[in-house]
């Protein structure tokens, strides 16, 4: 068998198992819409502005806690999308601010309109959204507004950003250093194995929250937010990494003794290279499908810090910072809009795990 | 089955070092310490402390020395039970932390066991009728339990509480009872008010334990020696009970391990936002205004029932299943 | 239908049957299609007679055996068929139409049917010391035990298990019915499978494979105790193998069966000195003692096992058959009387198919 016709034969048996995997995962309704789910949220990620009615950190006093504004597609029959006006008036006796709906007065709303203007991933420049009042000078509030006047449906945009994000890095650095770790662990073998075992098993019965916080409450006061963003995300991922560590390297103890890695190592390729090129591609499916089931913990591990006001700080938006506003039960008694970004959350995390079971169940029919 | 648990025994104390150390490095790692943030507090409020004070302050809690001296130190008084002074309270930590620790407790306990009256019935049902509606709608309950966080959870109730009921459902105790001593009645309004932050605590843990009683349920009802037992006529119910409940039941008892200590930092959340007398609050304020001793002591208390929780599931384990206590 | 069952109770003596069963078809319902395990299969079991079941892996032994007992698991169904056992209070009842999990079903097995299942590995609870598994057992048939109307107690059935461990040879039973079953070797393991289908004195004993995970010493005194038991308590056995010289020394009466039917069965001296069936020939070229010639590579029966999913049409057998006609592929050929006293599903013996 030369080497070349080995390395074709090698990937046709991967790509058909890759077609098998998603010919299996196709069969699962729920998590296929999750999964096209999942991918609009990514295209959020990509340009919050462009989804975004106006700028998330535009404030206004005077219009604090406008309730949402119900999007209404037909005007008279005809598609024509508008909101209702909102007008104030300040009750006379608590001297609080009453919204009301005026349906009579529509405000036009139109489809990729113009708006203020943004930076697509920092390159070009365009003022192009999704959705924006057909008079610039107007403001909508689709999902509320908040206590200084922004406006919810924008900033949940931008959480979108940062807390997927965060979800989708912390779990990357996971996977490098389980995938490294676990494999050294179970291809080494001997001490190696030991002490990687050991920090596996400190780490899995630490008291994840309180040190998360401890750790987080360490980073100093005047880090930029970026700086935060990055250290809460490998805070995360120091923690994260142990259970896909354990199963690379359960897989790796399994391989080691079949056949090809036998063979590739009498053909005198390096360690790394055995690993990288022969062992790591016939589990890459399960490390796929357990990765996607570790993004929505670590999504709601970020939401739960920040929410506590040891995550993300702002002016960063995160899900979880835009939720801190939720925080005073009286305040979301009046204004109750300020949960949204908990149901996307939700949203987000149920579409995770149901992509993540349907990829296990592709990956591994047999194993339950 | 004695050695195993004497040695198991015998690790805690070594974990409890490591754990102490990594501790102390991280209460530590702020920059500044908690006399810094001290002065920081005392100028605001408008008096001022001169820096010889500060000075005979900063030698009298051993900040001048070197790291490892006042890690020695540090350890030298838990030893001897001294959790040091709080520096935002002026009072001992040790009270401060006993104080909320019997109710930090007895929360993480009642949501324990609430989780597994639920969790494990509905699991054996789900198993027992797969695919019927109910195992359906369990199903459905479950992916939500999981996907929400535990404070959207308690906001939501609460909110909604408050919203339609105009009832206002935080805390532990009603207001006559917050400071009343222990009396039946005081019980009697502490179960009142634990099950909906216990209710709480454990949604997730409820939907994922039964997720895991349904899937080791089915596939021991596919081994053959519930064929075995069927075909000596046992009743059905009994029969399931009696063997594949049995031995689906071990997997679940080794959850207790990471479960419990989950619930421990669980209840961090849960108490801070439904305001609930526990150590999760006073850690979070702890670590807010650095007084990093109080947080010491509570991330230590912490590490404590994580590593007991641990070896509760070991020996458990152990107990129920011969083929670990033969072993062992 | 009638015909057949006219035709098997002519060819066997007057006697009642213990069991018989008559067309009986399962199958499974998958996501990937449906499986039919069993398809019209019919057999007679007299009282105090070993039948001897032969048949490649996959032919639906097992689950004929677990459909008597109405133990078939979901997802399959017992489709059709008969199963008429004759009890101890001389009343006939069809086992199929029984509720599975109702009360009669529930004392005719463990209690007048025994089933010693396959894997003896897997088939005690790993929780439970051997001796609790078949102590129950004695307490729920105990009356099977009764002298004289009074219940028996805990300590008496144990005792009666410990009887029974030495009854089949297990040494040391009183420290062995508190071990475990992963704590036996496998013939140990097996014994106390047996000790436990016994524990109830029934009259019919399933053996599933009792010999397949063992080694051969082991199995040769397995197989002489079964035939000692056999002999002592009159009960009938039902005994599956894949092994034709296991057969040649335990059953008086062979059943050979093929893709969930029977292709032919008749008294063991005819199977193996007349067979009719060309499946039944092909397996005893098989066996390369039997026919005295030198030894055949295996397998001898060309082809493979169709995938229980396609099955063929018409005779079952006709892909691999080296008699094949044109009408093997039409229609499916019925079990009918061959000679004095055999009956064979066969073409090349009778003309009789299967109503469509
Ligand atoms: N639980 C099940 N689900 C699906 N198909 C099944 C199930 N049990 C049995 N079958 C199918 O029924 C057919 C007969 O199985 P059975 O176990 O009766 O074979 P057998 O003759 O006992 O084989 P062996 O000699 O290997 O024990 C097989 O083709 C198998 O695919
Ligand atoms: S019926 Fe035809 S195919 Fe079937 S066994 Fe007889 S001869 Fe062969
Ligand atoms: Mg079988």
């Amino acid at each position: 068998m030369s080497g070349t016709s080995s390395a074709a034969e090698d990937r046709v048996a991967i790509a058909s198992n890759w077609r098998l995997v998603w010919w299996r995962f196709r069969r699962h309704r729920l998590a296929m819409i999750s999964a096209g789910l999942l991918i609009f949220m990514y295209m959020i990620v990509l340009a919050p502005d462009f989804f975004s009615v106006q700028d998330p950190e535009r404030t206004d006093a005077r219009q604090a806690f406008i309730p949402v504004q119900m999007i209404h597609f037909f005007d008279d029959g005809s598609l024509s999308p508008w909101v209702p006006t909102i007008t104030g008036k300040r009750h006379p006796v608590t001297l609080r601010m009453e919204w009301v709906a005026d349906p009579a007065r529509k405000v036009g709303v139109r489809f990729f309109a113009r708006g203020y203007s943004y930076r697509v991933l920092g390159v070009f420049e365009t003022n192009v959204h999704l959705i924006a009042p057909a008079d610039p000078t107007q403001r909508i509030f689709l999902l509320g507004s908040d206590r200084l006047g922004r406006d919810q449906w924008s900033r949940i945009m931008h959480g979108t950003q940062t807390s997927m994000t965060v979800g989708l890095v912390a779990v990357a650095l996971s996977v490098i250093l389980g995938v490294v770790l676990g494999g050294l662990s179970g291809y080494v073998g001997g001490k190696t194995d030991q002490v990687i075992q050991r920090i596996i098993e400190l780490l899995q019965s630490v008291p994840t929250i309180p040190i998360w916080l401890a750790l987080s409450a360490a980073l100093p006061r005047d880090w930029t937010p970026i700086q935060v963003f990055f250290a809460i995300t490998v805070i995360l991922s120091l923690v994260g990494w142990t259970t896909l560590g354990r199963e690379v390297r359960g897989r790796f103890l399994a391989l080691r003794e079949e056949d090809f890695v036998l063979a590739a190592r009498l053909a005198g390729c390096s360690r790394m290279r055995i690993i990288l090129r022969h062992m790591v591609p016939t589990f890459a499916s399960h490390i796929i499908a357990t990765s996607s089931l570790a993004i929505p913990v670590m999504i709601i591990n970020e939401t739960s810090l920040s929410f506590l006001g040891l995550g993300i700080r702002p002016p960063a938006i995160s899900w979880g910072v835009l939720l801190q506003e939720a925080q005073n039960i009286q305040t979301l008694a009046l204004a109750p809009w300020l949960l949204t970004p908990g149901l996307v959350v939700i949203v987000a995390v149920l579409a995770f795990n149901l992509v993540g079971d349907g990829l296990r169940d592709a990956a591994d029919p047999y194993s339950n | 089955m004695t050695r195993y648990i004497a040695q198991r025994l015998l690790i805690l104390p070594l974990l409890m070092v490591i754990y102490s150390f990594v501790i102390f490095l991280i209460i530590q790692a702020p920059p500044g310490d908690f006399l810094t943030a001290y002065v920081a507090t005392l100028a605001s409020s408008g008096s001022s402390i001169s820096a010889d004070q500060i000075a005979a302050l900063r030698h009298q809690y051993g900040l001048d020395q070197p790291f490892l001296v006042q890690y020695f130190l540090w350890m030298q008084n838990l030893l001897h039970g001294d959790f040091g002074l709080s520096l935002e309270y002026q009072r001992p930590n040790a009270d401060l932390i006993s104080e909320q620790l019997g109710l930090t407790l007895a929360l993480a306990l009642f949501s324990f066991v609430l989780t597994w009256a639920i969790a494990v019935p509905a699991g054996i049902y789900s198993a027992t009728h797969p695919r019927s509606l109910i195992d359906h709608v369990l199903t459905v309950i479950n992916y939500v339990g999981v996907a929400t966080p535990n404070f959207m959870l308690a906001l939501i109730l609460m909110w909604l509480a408050f919203a339609y009921f105009d009832i206002n459902v935080s805390g532990l105790f009603s207001p006559e009872f917050v400071d009343a001593p222990w009396s039946f009645a005081r019980v009697g309004d502490l179960l009142f008010h634990i099950w909906l932050p216990g209710l709480v605590l454990g949604i997730a843990g409820t939907a994922r334990l039964s997720r895991i009683m349904r899937a080791n349920l089915l596939d021991e009802l596919n081994k053959p020696y519930v064929v075995t037992a069927r075909a000596k006529g046992m009743r059905e119910w009994r029969l399931v009970l009696r063997y594949p409940v049995r031995l689906a039941f071990n997997p679940l008892v080794s959850t207790i391990g990471w479960y419990l200590p989950a619930l421990f930092s669980g209840s961090l959340i849960v108490a801070t936002v439904m305001n609930l007398p526990n150590i999760g609050p006073l850690l979070l304020r702890a670590l807010i205004n650095q007084d990093m001793y109080l947080a010491g002591g509570i991330l230590l208390i912490y590490s404590f029932l994580t590593i007991v929780g641990t070896l509760l599931s070991d020996v458990l384990l152990a107990l129920l299943d011969p083929r670990i206590r033969v072993e062992s | 239908m009638p015909l057949t069952r006219i035709a098997i109770e002519g060819a066997v003596n007057q006697q009642t049957p213990l069991l018989q069963v008559r067309d009986l078809r399962v199958s499974f319902q998958l996501d990937e299609g449906v499986v039919r395990a069993v398809d019209g299969t019919s057999f007679d079991v007299m009282p105090g007679q070993v039948l001897g079941i032969v048949g490649e892996s996959g032919c639906g032994k097992s689950v004929t055996m677990k459909a008597i007992l109405q133990l078939v698991d979901r997802p399959g169904r017992i489709d059709t068929g008969e199963i008429k056992f004759l009890r101890s209070d001389g009343e006939t009842v069809d086992l199929v139409k029984l509720p599975p999990r109702g009360a009669m079903i529930r004392q005719i097995r463990g209690g007048e049917i025994a089933l010693i299942p396959q894997e003896p590995m897997a088939s005690f609870s790993p929780v439970h010391t051997v001796g609790d598994q078949i102590i129950e057992a004695i307490l729920l048939h105990s009356h099977r035990w009764e002298q004289g109307g009074r219940k028996i107690s805990k300590r008496e059935a144990r005792k009666i298990t410990i009887g029974l461990f030495r009854d089949v040879g297990i040494s040391m039973p009183e420290q062995r019915v508190d071990a475990y079953s992963w704590q036996l070797s496998g013939g140990l393991r097996q014994r106390a499978m047996i000790a436990m289908a016994l524990s109830c004195k029934p009259r019919l004993l399933i053996a599933d494979e009792p010999t397949t995970a063992i080694d051969v010493t082991t199995q040769a005194q397995v197989l002489a105790l079964l035939r000692d038991l056999q002999v002592k308590y009159n009960t009938a056995i039902i005994f599956i193998t894949h092994d034709l010289g296991v057969i040649a020394q335990m059953a008086s009466y062979v059943v050979v069966m093929y893709l969930g039917r029977v292709m032919e069965q008749g008294p063991v001296d005819a199977i193996f000195h007349a067979p009719k069936h060309p499946y039944t020939r092909a397996l005893l070229r098989s066996i390369p003692s039997m026919y005295g010639q030198t030894r055949v590579a295996l397998p001898v029966i060309s082809g493979t096992l169709p995938h229980p999913f396609n099955r063929p049409p018409g005779c079952p057998f006709h892909p691999r058959c080296a008699d094949v006609m044109p009408a093997c592929s039409v229609g499916v050929p019925r079990l009918m009387p061959v000679g004095d006293d055999q009956l064979a599903s066969c073409f090349l013996h009778h003309n009789e198919a299967e109503p469509v």
